[in-house]
């Protein structure tokens, strides 16, 4: 068979999806769970739907070069959304469904958006609370009508009345879809994405289908994904990554993407699909380990035994086989053993049976959790990317896995480190611009082509991976001159089960301090098991045991950070647990759970003073707003402790 | 039953005919009277709420219409007939489906499993093909389990659909009898304080649930609630009791400048 598609001609996504409909007329595109029950899609009734919805588009006035905002958790529909929108040559501007009303009001504002494509009423109330001050907004698509049977439809429509007028108005229509989408190539925006900023207004990025699709196709070869692969889409969808994976690939590569039923069910959804490539941020890591480790903790002896017995060999042995080396028979013999006992079983509860190629990204990962995931088999790499890059920059091959480093540039990448340590990088996937802002446009990308990453790092001469060290603006100097990178303390921290978040300050101090959140999982199970009550987070994180606990949890970390020459400075001298758990609704984190440091020091200034003041206690209140706007407030009084510092090295001038 | 009863206005808001009228309802347990000469009607499609101090006679006024407690006085009519004194699966039966102010789930059984029980009354084929999961049973369950999931999918609890709703927080387990009840496919919905004990953002969820049941559904809701607030936001009408009597029935702007409510809820100086 010839394929009558040539390489040149699929450059926009809607040519991707006709030619996998014809390919792979029959092969699954998409899987949602329903009513309990997997539904799915083939790529030919994919298409279908998605034609619906863009002639649907077509009579409701849709033009080219509108945007069109889609909000809600992960569903196929949603998905058609944005390639219905693709079809028409209008833009699909994708916005994180948790944000509230103020936040989507300034990105539809800002994007102009004339149409919103929601999932459901909670997503229309937001809208329509800010209605007012959106001018260019003309009309509302809703996905799940529960609950709007009173409201207002004269700009309301539901999707599925849109795809019937769509279809029914086909005769009239197509000639005129087919000519937007011939119209589109190359050089056509694909998607605009707003980046969650960890300082100041979120910017919209504009990725081109040349990036989107050119990223999709190196990156799919890359990983060798087909048609015959699957992936559960659960991140949000506003995420470049998502777009990425979920769009990207999965149109380069005709692979399946699976939506679960809802964000809580995701982890049992995982276990009842399987899917080959997986995704997920360290923090999901860690938390499958920490509910594995806690519930080891509850055992039996003998299921304790076991667990132990064949995750330590398997530890030693698992590794090496997933990095094709050779192992003795013995050795894999008992590790074939421990595959029947405890590994495998233990893949298939966590969903990752089938997984063949898994990355994280975002945060660095401890080695130990690195090692358990790869000791179980599981093919887990590291992925260094941002949305300006269309997510790539460079991710670890097949056999070159390691825990600190983020690994080879990736297809069509090229690297570049400047005399400030900051990295640098040209690839096929570096956005077009910042949408309205040419002035960070500028800032951010130079005339050749080199794109900022704000990140500071090297790369290592033995292996060529390269190694972030911490965001080039938040590394800082310490009064006696020597290095402050907070981030590779706190993800050292991190590391620990006990501490979920840590905020670490030092620059321009002679001495660092830390905030510390606990991770009220790993830690309430240990309270629970030492008869320790409890009754919320603050009283938890109050405990003197806890603190106890806590602090020797620095002591440790400040130890190994003694170790490293440039960064012995960095040790952690005095610490308090907060009263509250950070939160993106308050503003200490952005909606991709990284913390933003100088917004905490600022909200926190009391209890920063407080910790470089010598106090022991502090009394605090702290105000908290829910996600639907409405206001509270948190008072405690904290305890601050000192903690053992370890001699620094000499500083060299 | 003339014409002009059988529409009226609440609020802006129309709601149907009655569907059950209690008339003159009087209540004894031995010299101990419960409910004194009560009458008062639910109408097609409304939320009714009944309310009063502790006491007050609030659920046996819902044993009465829910059949369980057989008043000595009084009459019950039903969707336009007088109500003959019946056992409690025969009321389930005319579409009658209540919650408990203690819940009463099975509690060793999934979420799944209890909101099934809920199907019970619409299930005609006999126990052995049952158990042999053969012919019209096999057809009965598949449709049935089909009403149970969209109502999981209506609750959204669909992450603990095979939890043993035993090991589930309080509000959930609320949720999941709600579920059970709403599985009966009532004509007239009972609920016992749905809302005791819940906090603040249980409460919001389980009023909109309760408020998404009548819009969606257009079941009948009559409900027993002690928080004010909540009753006052979802109610179409509010019937007040104080031991054992009716002293308001209207609105719930109405009840709330009726002065004997003001007075039974906030207390009266004797001097």
């Amino acid at each position: 068979m010839t394929d009558t598609h040539s390489a040149a001609a699929l450059d926009t996504v809607p040519k991707l999806l006709a030619r996998n409909a014809s390919k792979y007329p029959n092969a699954a595109a998409y899987r949602e769970k329903e009513l309990g029950i997997w539904q799915s899609w083939t790529w030919a009734e994919t298409a279908q739907e998605i034609e619906n919805l863009a002639l649907g588009f077509l009579d409701m006035g849709v033009n080219v070069g509108d945007h069109i905002a889609i909000v809600g958790s992960n569903r196929p529909h949603l998905y058609w959304s944005m390639v219905a929108a693709q079809s028409v040559g209008a833009v699909p501007v994708p916005l994180y469904k948790d944000a509230i009303a103020e936040e989507m009001a300034y990105v539809l504002e800002h994007c102009s958006a004339r149409f919103v494509v929601a999932e459901d009423q909670e997503q229309v109330d937001k809208i329509i609370d800010v209605k007012d001050d959106l001018k260019t907004l003309k009309s509302i698509v809703y996905l799940d009508p529960r609950g709007m049977r009173k409201y207002d439809k004269s700009a309301l429509f539901e999707y599925t009345d849109v795809q019937a007028k769509g279809a029914t108005a086909k005769a009239d229509l197509m000639p005129e879809l087919q000519k937007r989408l011939d119209m589109q190539g190359a050089d056509t925006t694909c998607v605009m994405l707003y980046t969650s900023g960890t300082t100041g207004r979120p910017k919209g990025v504009v990725l081109s289908n040349h990036n989107i699709i050119e990223t999709g196709r190196t990156t799919s070869e890359f990983d060798s994904l087909t048609v015959n692969d699957s992936v559960l889409a659960y991140l949000p969808m506003a995420w470049v990554g998502d777009f990425i994976f979920s769009i990207g690939q999965a149109y380069s590569a005709a692979f399946c993407v699976a939506c679960p039923e809802s964000g809580d069910t995701m982890q049992h959804d995982l276990r009842e699909l399987g899917p080959t490539y997986f995704f997920a941020p360290p923090r999901y890591f860690e938390g499958m380990l920490t509910t594995v480790q806690i519930r080891m903790e509850d055992a039996g002896k003998f299921k304790q035994w076991l667990f132990k017995y064949f995750m330590d060999h398997a530890s030693v042995v698992g590794p090496k086989l997933l990095d094709g080396m050779s192992v003795g028979l013995m050795d894999k013999l008992k590790y074939h053993f421990g595959k029947v006992f405890i590994t495998g079983p233990l893949k298939n509860t966590l969903g990752l049976s089938r997984v063949r190629v898994g990355y994280t990204a975002g945060e660095a990962i401890g080695p130990e959790l690195f090692d358990f995931y790869r000791s179980l088999g599981i093919n887990l790499k590291q992925l260094y990317g941002q949305t300006e890059a269309s997510v790539f920059i460079t991710q670890q091959p097949d056999g070159g896995v390691r825990a600190d480093t983020v690994g080879v540039p990736s297809p069509g990448v090229e690297l570049r480190i400047d005399d400030r340590g900051e990295v640098f990088y040209r690839s096929p996937g570096a956005f077009v611009e910042y949408y309205k802002n040419p002035k960070s446009t500028k800032e951010t990308k130079d005339k050749e082509g080199w794109v900022a990453t704000g990140d500071a790092g090297f790369i290592e001469k033995d292996s060529g991976q390269l190694r972030i060290i911490d965001r080039a603006k938040d590394v800082g100097k310490m009064n006696d001159g020597s290095m402050f990178a907070p981030k590779f303390v706190e993800n050292k921290l991190k590391f620990f089960s006990n501490i979920l978040e840590a905020v670490v300050f030092g620059d321009q101090r002679d001495e660092c301090v830390a905030f510390i959140n606990i991770d009220l999982t790993a830690v309430g199970n240990w309270a629970e098991r030492n008869n320790i009550a409890y009754s919320s987070y603050q009283e938890l994180a109050a405990h003197p045991q806890v603190y106890e606990m806590i602090q020797k949890n620095i002591e440790e970390v400040n130890a190994s950070v003694a170790q490293d020459e440039m960064l012995s400075g960095c040790q952690v001298s005095r610490f308090l647990i907060l009263h509250k758990e950070l939160d993106a609704d308050d503003g200490e984190m952005t909606r991709t759970q990284k913390v933003r440091r100088n917004i905490i020091g600022e909200k926190y200034e009391d209890l920063l003073n407080a910790l470089y003041g010598g106090a022991s206690e502090i009394f605090t209140e702290t105000e908290v707003s829910y996600e639907d706007g409405r206001k509270g407030s948190i008072s405690a009084t904290l305890e601050i402790r000192d903690t053992a510092v370890q001699p620094r090295t000499k500083v060299a001038a | 039953m003339n014409m002009q009863d059988s529409y009226i206005t609440v609020d802006g808001r129309t709601i149907g005919a009655p569907v059950m009228e209690m008339k003159n309802i009087t209540l004894r347990f031995g010299g101990v009277v419960a409910i004194k000469d009560i009458s008062f009607d639910i109408r097609e499609g409304e939320i009714r709420a009944i309310i009063g101090p502790n006491g007050a006679g609030k659920s046996s006024m819902l044993n009465v219409i829910n059949g369980f407690y057989h008043p000595q006085e009084g009459e019950v009519w039903f969707r336009g007939a007088k109500r003959k004194p019946m056992k409690p699966h025969q009321i389930a039966k005319q579409g009658l489906a209540r919650t408990f102010q203690n819940i009463a789930l099975f509690k060793g059984m999934s979420t799944l499993d209890n909101i099934m029980t809920g199907r019970l009354t619409h299930m005609k084929s006999n126990m052995v093909s049952q158990m042999a999961w053969w012919g019209k049973a096999q057809d009965e369950e598949t449709a049935n389990r089909e009403v149970v999931e969209k109502i999981i999918d209506f609750l959204e609890i669909q992450t603990i659909r095979k939890t043993p709703v035993g090991r589930l927080p309080y509000g959930l387990q609320k949720r999941v009898e709600l579920g059970r009840a709403l599985a009966a496919e009532p004509k007239l919905l009972l609920l016992d304080e749905p809302m005791a004990g819940m906090n603040v953002e249980e409460k919001e969820d389980m009023s909109r649930f309760i408020l998404d049941v009548n819009d969606e559904f257009g079941t009948t809701i009559a409900l027993i609630e002690h928080d004010m607030g909540v009753v006052m936001d979802i109610a179409d009408r509010v019937v007040v009791m104080d031991y054992g009597q009716k002293i308001g029935d209207g609105t719930p702007d109405e009840v709330r400048s009726n002065q004997a409510v003001i007075d039974a809820y906030l207390g009266v100086s004797h001097d």
